[in-house]
């Protein structure tokens, strides 16, 4: 009897869950082994040919001019992003986290970035980042100008490479710093006041408990920080394509890979440069989902 | 809630971001005065853009100029928002049309799948699990090349249906994850009663599950809706102009010379202005919805 309704109780679960399986068994892993085989062939044209090419796109990836530059964006990118975002992330939960008057205010102000499209962000920093100079001076520069702090007037991200890619950090720092923000103050939030006390009692100074106390406490919130935002700096886009549109010194693998896909038809090219990209975020995902998992079936 | 909980426990009960609870009021001591002058300058940092969309946009065409970008305007005046809602009016339609019932399918896929993967869990679901949110993560130009051939092989003319197949496709696992980690907080008795009473699984669903989802739908169909509304990728590969969704005509209109950059900015607020509304009167749904992508810290 047990058996029969355990076995029931099963099958109907996983009939339901069925679809899900098949949709995502398709479109996430079915479609991964489909670049797979794309970007091992040499599809190049409307016409798809699938002759067996081995790893020679990838391998030619590797001493392509543009695609080094796009790795050398990622990394320049990664690290301005993820250290502006952390970095203000941590400092402006710190000052909320002190019972500031207007804190819902605040938090309200650093949080709604992440309701806006990459796109709305990208077009409105096109304006405030604008490199126009002399009579075209304008957004920031002219800010600048009106508050006579020159020394700041800046090309953005139309400098020099590698800096201009930079500058692009900084919208997206404003669009995330929220997020990180948000995680930090939850940290910050399940501190008990009375381990900070205890500190204090035993004499360390406010600096101390910080650096002693709560910033280790903090470790797990920054962890799932650097990995969303590792990730999504690995993918970034949007931002881009709505900043510069398509300019060249900006490149990064995700642009390279949908213009050589969709506007001069290299797919197998295109194919080798998603799995690239999903072999970076897989390194930086999958013990993170791993290690999630076990913590959880540990409780 | 006084005692903190560990984090893995507080994921588990499904704790809605406990940030909106402030222990004690405001203090006006000297640390907290140069903290407020440090987050205010950071307030004026992060409200220049929005300020920047909405004293471009509401100036007449004759006071607009890049030099005077930062002068207000004299009075308010709808000639930008009008021509920016006359070239991404039939736009803003297409989001509307892709994004609730995208977010709607892919909720309530999203219910079931949370349902069966924290109430109904057998061998093996915990890896479905895990499966599933890899695909949460995954660069999409990793099956762009595919999804694009597909789309076109089963939803052919670029219109909104193939876009809201990918979104309610590529949302599953972020909503079996909200769900799953909502139903987790319904305690195991309260089924485990139901099931002696003679409930199956689809009485407990339909009776005791779903009548107790309802802010669970509203953290989902809220993220959804707003991660749908903002998205560029999909949509740029899978539809022609005429089902363009407003990111996409967006990027068009600030990438054309002919559009002036004040009804750029203009428009740039009108397709901002959706989610950001859904935002400001819903914004304690939309941050579990973020925490949730981090799969709790």
């Amino acid at each position: 009897m047990t058996l029969v309704r355990g076995l029931r109780r099963h099958w109907v679960a996983l009939a339901m869950l069925s679809p899900s399986i098949i949709l995502v068994g398709i479109f996430v892993y079915g479609f991964i082994g489909w670049s797979l085989r794309v970007s091992v062939s040499e599809w190049q044209g409307l016409r798809p040919d699938f002759t067996f090419a081995g790893l020679d796109n990838f391998v030619a990836l590797l001493s392509d001019r543009r695609f080094q530059i796009d790795m050398r964006n990622t990394v320049v990118f990664t690290t301005f992003f993820v250290v502006g975002a952390v970095g203000l992330g941590l400092l402006l939960a710190i000052l909320i986290d002190r019972r500031v008057p207007g804190e819902t205010f605040f938090r309200n102000v650093f949080l709604f970035p992440l309701a806006i499209s990459l796109i709305v962000t990208g077009v409105a920093w096109r304006w405030l980042m604008n490199p126009g100079s002399g009579e075209r001076l304008t957004g920031l520069n002219l800010l600048f100008d009106i508050f006579g702090l020159n020394a700041l007037i800046s090309a953005w991200h139309t400098s020099d490479p590698p800096w201009g890619i930079a500058f692009v950090a900084l919208p997206a720092v404003w669009q995330m710093s929220g997020f990180t923000m948000a995680l930090f103050l939850g940290g910050l939030r399940a501190i008990p006041d009375e381990l900070k006390e205890a500190a204090r009692v035993d004499g360390a100074g406010e600096f101390q408990v910080y650096r002693r106390i709560i910033i280790p406490l903090l470790r797990p919130a920054l962890l799932s920080a650097l990995i969303i935002l590792g990730h999504l700096s690995l993918k970034v886009f949007d931002l881009i394509v709505a900043l510069s549109g398509k300019d060249l010194r900006l490149d990064v693998p995700a642009i390279y890979m949908w213009t050589t896909t969709f506007d001069a038809h290299n797919y197998a090219r295109g194919a080798s440069i998603g799995i690239y990209l999903l072999l970076s975020v897989a390194i930086l995902v999958v013990p993170y989902l791993l290690w999630s998992l076990r913590r959880e079936t540990e409780l | 809630m006084t005692v903190p909980l560990p984090p893995a426990v507080a994921r588990r009960r499904f704790l809605p971001l406990r940030l909106p609870t402030a222990r004690r009021r405001g203090r006006w001591t000297l640390g907290n005065m140069v903290a407020l002058v440090i987050l205010s300058a950071f307030t004026v940092f992060f409200l220049l853009p929005v300020a920047l969309m909405l004293n471009t946009g509401l100036k007449p065409f004759a006071d607009v100029s890049l030099a005077r970008m930062w002068e207000l305007p004299s009075g308010i005046y709808l000639d930008n928002f009008q021509a920016a809602l006359a070239a991404l009016g039939p736009n803003l339609g297409n989001s509307i049309a892709l994004a609730i019932p995208a977010a709607a399918i892919s909720s309530m896929l999203g219910s079931m799948n949370g349902y069966i993967l924290s109430k109904w869990r057998f061998r093996g679901s915990d890896a479905i699990f895990t499966a599933f949110l890899f695909g949460m993560f995954i660069p999409y130009q990793s099956i762009l090349i595919p999804l694009v051939s597909f789309i076109n092989l089963v939803l052919p003319g670029g219109g909104l249906p193939g876009l809201i197949l990918a979104h309610v496709v590529y949302g599953i696992p972020v909503t079996t994850l909200i769900f799953r980690n909502y139903y987790a907080t319904l305690p195991n008795e309260v089924v485990e009663s139901a099931r002696i009473d003679g409930a199956g699984f689809f009485g407990i669903f339909r009776h005791i599950a779903l009548p107790l989802s309802i802010p669970g739908f509203a953290v989902v169909l809220i993220w959804q809706f707003t991660n749908i509304w903002n998205e560029f990728l999909f949509a740029i590969v899978l539809t022609r102009p005429g089902s363009w969704p407003v990111t996409v005509a967006l990027n068009n209109l600030a990438g054309s010379q002919i559009v002036e950059w004040n009804v750029q900015m203009a428009g740039a607020l009108l397709a901002a202005l959706p989610t950001l509304l859904v935002y400001i009167i819903l914004g304690r749904f939309f941050l579990r919805g973020l925490m949730a992508g981090a799969l709790k810290g």
